[in-house]
């Protein structure tokens, strides 16, 4: 009987990378008494190993053997918990998550980097034990001096162990590598020979095991047969006290020792909660993170499941209900078939927002990548520097997720480089000298928005303004407002660092993190006080996939406006409207002067108002531009649900997608940056109009 | 708009009752259609479906033959207007004209459209060897769309490449 292993091996690169996640945190996080993360990271490196040499990933499980080992020592105490160490697992850390990810694509690794890691390992390794033995460190977390204890172990297979692949002689000899062991074998099952099935076990076992080894280690020996098997262990002789500092595992295993344990870590399937009822070492695992490459699944509470089930069973009803009111109807009927379709409506639209939740994920997922990379930029930039993570909990969509996770670690590694000033600095500012960085994560209205906030220098309003002067991007002398100002570091090749360092203006700019932020259709914002800090503020909304709408028509064509670009809506007065430079119209909307842009001019149509006055505007607003959008009429506000025009057509300028409405007719969604650039590149085209140009464009000339 | 007096006037593939198509001959079938009274023909296999006219949502600026957009269970697919992307005569819409959906698998991605034609006609079947080069002899249809000639009784029926109709000319602002 042959198993096609490689089918699992997706289920194990994602526990692996959510693994090394977990290590990860733990070891930044790691405390000297802190058994419990070591515990952790050591089950996570263990496991990982084990998987690995299922499937045959040898340079993974050579080098997980060496982390594991430097572990196991941290574990018993037999060494110290030192800086230095942290720093090597974490580098190692970065290894095996190279080594998986070439086993994933196939493709090389830095190899001098692993060679390098595993070599400080193995060098670590041999100095480390004898340099702190038992005798001069005590271990941390009260553990006592081991002395060998007996345990009486009593192991009873279930009868399929052999067809899994586990062989009982295996792991005896495994046991008695722990230390002496004896053996008795029960038959009292054994059936006779007519009935006996050759591919089944029907023994038992009851084992005598001298060893100084925990129970952990006795129990680790029976891992991969947990499932399969009803296992005891009792400790004869207590010559030593039980750890203390066991935490979960420890109470567990003493509940087992009263009765046969069933294994209760069962294999993760693709859908996993974070429920009760798995065993509670296994729970800090399961809010950890998986990598964001594996993009292919997604891990989707039970909870989320079970509620999209009752759902659909819902609809189910509702839906034989109807058709058995349309089977034969009268109108007598007509009140059950109105309340009916009502509560289809309402089944529909649970059913919708439902399944967009289980698109979402908290945005940890994005955010637990920072306390690493602030951890290795102050170490690197020798400033210290503490991070503070709120809203961790906030769900958005995995789409969203992936596309925001680029710019917000531009954004922290500016705070860090740019924002945050070397403790010197610091202290002469009577400021502390741990820098602070806080990232926050709220709901507001339908849109997340992330904050990214530093204590730091603040943005140099003065540095700002020179450099867009000399750059030729305002006109020395102009008169702009703070806000504006600090929009000017969003412009393309804009940096006010003195020197390139190494972590950030490495060719990528913020114009790119304002690109990248546009094109989920979301905002950024900056707040700075010098020597107080700054805050970069991104408005993003919650979904890619559906977006709140105004509908307007012109002509025949009905179009969607996104409400998040909608300023204001109003309908012209002719006093109000100038016509300047022979053909650019402006709107007089309070203090601004506001370019009107014919849609129907834009795009070519037939509408029922060509002239401005006491025709209807919506006012619009992206990249700090406001026009007025000439439409026909103002029709409902709804949500609709993007569709993609890309996917059977291509980009269209101005239009950033399609929905399907009420009535099955497709309306376009009009993209406000996309059109403001179209009627930019158009006028451009009729270069007569050189001033209009100009107005349309604004300060991104 | 009668949907029965529609789908009579509609000349349908399954108007032919079974035993007269040979389903079991050599060779691959092809759907054939009728523009301005001439016989054109695509691989049947990349037919998603056939629909009746119906108006589509305009794309802004985009080309005349592109017509628009309609909802095809949910997927926005496009109507493209062959008379006019071949430049053979002037369309008129009615509420029998024929829409022919075309799916291409392609390993990135499949690309569903929609094209105007007068009429759907028959089921074709033609051996490799049927298929003769087109003379490269002017003509409306660009040469690239033209896989091959087909004889059939005293007609020749064009082949058209499905791969080379998916294929979008960019987006051009007018």
């Amino acid at each position: 009987m042959s198993v096609d292993l490689s089918q699992f091996i997706p289920t194990f690169l994602e526990e692996s990378f959510e693994g090394l996640a977990l290590m990860e945190s733990r070891l930044l996080s790691l405390e000297v008494d802190d058994n419990e993360s070591i515990h952790s990271i050591f089950r996570a490196a263990h496991s990982i190993k084990g998987g690995a040499g299922t499937f045959g990933f040898e340079n993974v499980t050579e080098f997980t053997h060496l982390v594991e080992t430097l572990l196991d020592e941290m574990r018993d105490g037999r060494r110290v918990i030192a800086s230095a160490d942290v720093e090597l697992l974490l580098d190692s850390v970065d290894c095996i998550r190279l080594l998986i990810e070439s086993a994933r694509d196939q493709s090389d690794y830095d190899e001098a980097k692993v060679a390098q890691t595993s070599e400080a390992l193995t060098k670590t390794l041999s100095q480390g034990a004898s340099a702190s033995d038992v005798e001069s460190s005590p271990a941390p977390g009260g553990e006592v001096e081991q002395k060998a204890a007996q345990w009486q172990i009593s192991f009873i297979p279930s009868h399929h162990l052999v067809k899994t692949g586990n062989d009982p002689l295996l792991l005896f000899n495994a046991l008695a590598d722990l230390g002496p062991l004896e053996i008795s074998a029960q038959a009292s099952e054994l059936p006779s020979l007519l009935d006996m099935d050759p591919q089944e076990l029907y023994l038992s076992w009851r084992l005598l095991l001298t060893s100084a080894a925990s129970e952990d280690e006795i129990r680790e020996v029976f891992e991969w047969v947990e499932d399969e098997c009803q296992l005891e262990l009792v400790q004869l002789e207590p010559e030593r006290e039980i750890k203390q500092d066991k935490g979960n595992s420890n109470s567990q295993a003493e509940e087992a020792t009263s009765g046969a344990e069933i294994a209760a870590e069962k294999p993760a399937g693709p859908v996993t909660a974070p429920c009760s009822d798995k065993s509670p070492e296994k729970k800090p695992e399961k809010s950890q993170v998986k990598n964001k490459q594996d993009a292919g699944s997604i891990r989707v509470g039970v909870d989320k499941v079970d509620n999209l089930i009752n759902l659909v069973g819902e609809l189910v009803i509702t839906q034989s209900m109807l058709s058995e009111l349309g089977n034969d109807f009268e109108l007598s009927k007509l009140e059950r078939l109105t309340s009916g379709l009502e509560q289809l409506l309402q089944n529909t639209k649970e059913l919708q927002e439902s399944v967009m939740r289980i698109r979402m994920l908290p945005i940890s997922f994005a955010f637990n990548r920072f306390p690493r990379l602030v951890h290795d930029l102050s170490k690197k930039t020798g400033k210290a520097i503490e991070l503070v993570i709120h809203g961790e909990q906030t769900e958005l969509d995995k789409t969203v997720m992936e596309q925001i996770g680029d710019p917000l670690v531009h954004l922290v590694r500016n705070a860090v480089d740019h924002g945050i000033e070397p403790a010197d600095v610091r202290l002469a500012k009577g400021k502390p000298e741990q820098g602070m960085i806080k990232l926050d994560a709220y709901h507001l209205g339908g849109n997340i928005v992330i904050e990214i906030n530093d204590d730091g220098g603040g943005i140099n309003k003065q540095a700002v303004l020179d450099k867009a002067i000399d750059k030729g991007l305002v006109e020395a002398g102009s008169n702009l407002s703070e806000s504006q100002i600090f929009d000017l570091i969003f412009e393309p090749g804009f940096s006010t660092a003195k020197e390139l360092s190494d972590i950030s203006g490495r060719g990528v700019g913020m114009d790119v993190v304002k690109k990248n932020i546009q094109s989920l259709g979301g905002r950024i914002q900056v707040e700075s006080a010098q020597d107080k800090g700054s805050t970069f503020r991104v408005n993003l909304p919650l979904t890619l996939a559906i977006l709140d709408g105004q509908l307007v028509r012109v002509g025949s064509e009905t179009y969607v406006i996104p409400l998040i670009a909608i300023v204001e809506s109003l309908q012209a007065k002719g006093e109000l409207i100038n016509r300047v430079s022979g053909d650019m119209l402006l709107y007089r909307l309070r203090e601004d002067n506001v370019p009107v842009l014919p849609i129907y001019q834009l795009f070519s149509l037939p509408a029922d108002t060509t002239e401005v006055e006491n025709s209807l505007l919506v006012v619009v607003e992206a990249d700090g531009q406001k026009v007025g959008l000439m439409v026909d009429d103002l029709l409902a506000q709804q949500q609709v649900v993007i569709k993609s025009l890309k996917d059977n057509y291509q980009q269209v300028d101005g239009i950033s997608g399609a929905t399907i409405l009420g009535d099955g007719s497709v309306a376009m969604i009009l993209d406000i940056p996309g059109m403001i650039q179209l009627a930019m590149k158009s006028a451009q085209k009729n270069q007569a109009q050189h001033y209009s140009a100009n107005v349309l464009a604004g300060e991104t000339v | 708009m009668n949907i029965q007096e529609l789908t009579e006037d509609v000349p349908r593939v399954g108007d032919n009752d079974i035993e007269s198509i040979d389903f079991i001959t050599s060779g691959e079938q092809y759907l054939t259609f009728i523009l301005e009274q001439e016989q054109y023909a695509v691989d049947i296999l990349c037919v998603e479906e056939i629909r009746s006219w119906e108006p589509p949502t305009k794309i802004p600026n985009s080309p005349e033959y592109v017509k628009g957009v309609i909802n095809m269970r949910g997927i926005i697919v496009p109507i493209l207007d062959l008379r006019l992307k071949f430049n053979i005569g002037q369309p008129s819409y009615t509420e029998v004209t024929v829409v022919i959906v075309l799916t291409l698998e392609s390993e990135q991605h499949s690309r569903t459209i929609g094209f105007v034609v007068d009429a759907v006609s028959d089921v074709l079947n033609a051996d490799e060897s049927d298929i003769k080069k087109a003379p490269a002899f002017g003509g409306c249809v660009p040469q690239h769309y033209v896989e091959g000639l087909v004889n059939v009784g005293d007609n020749v029926v064009t082949l058209l490449n499905v791969q080379s109709l998916q294929a979008l000319e960019p987006h051009q602002l007018n």
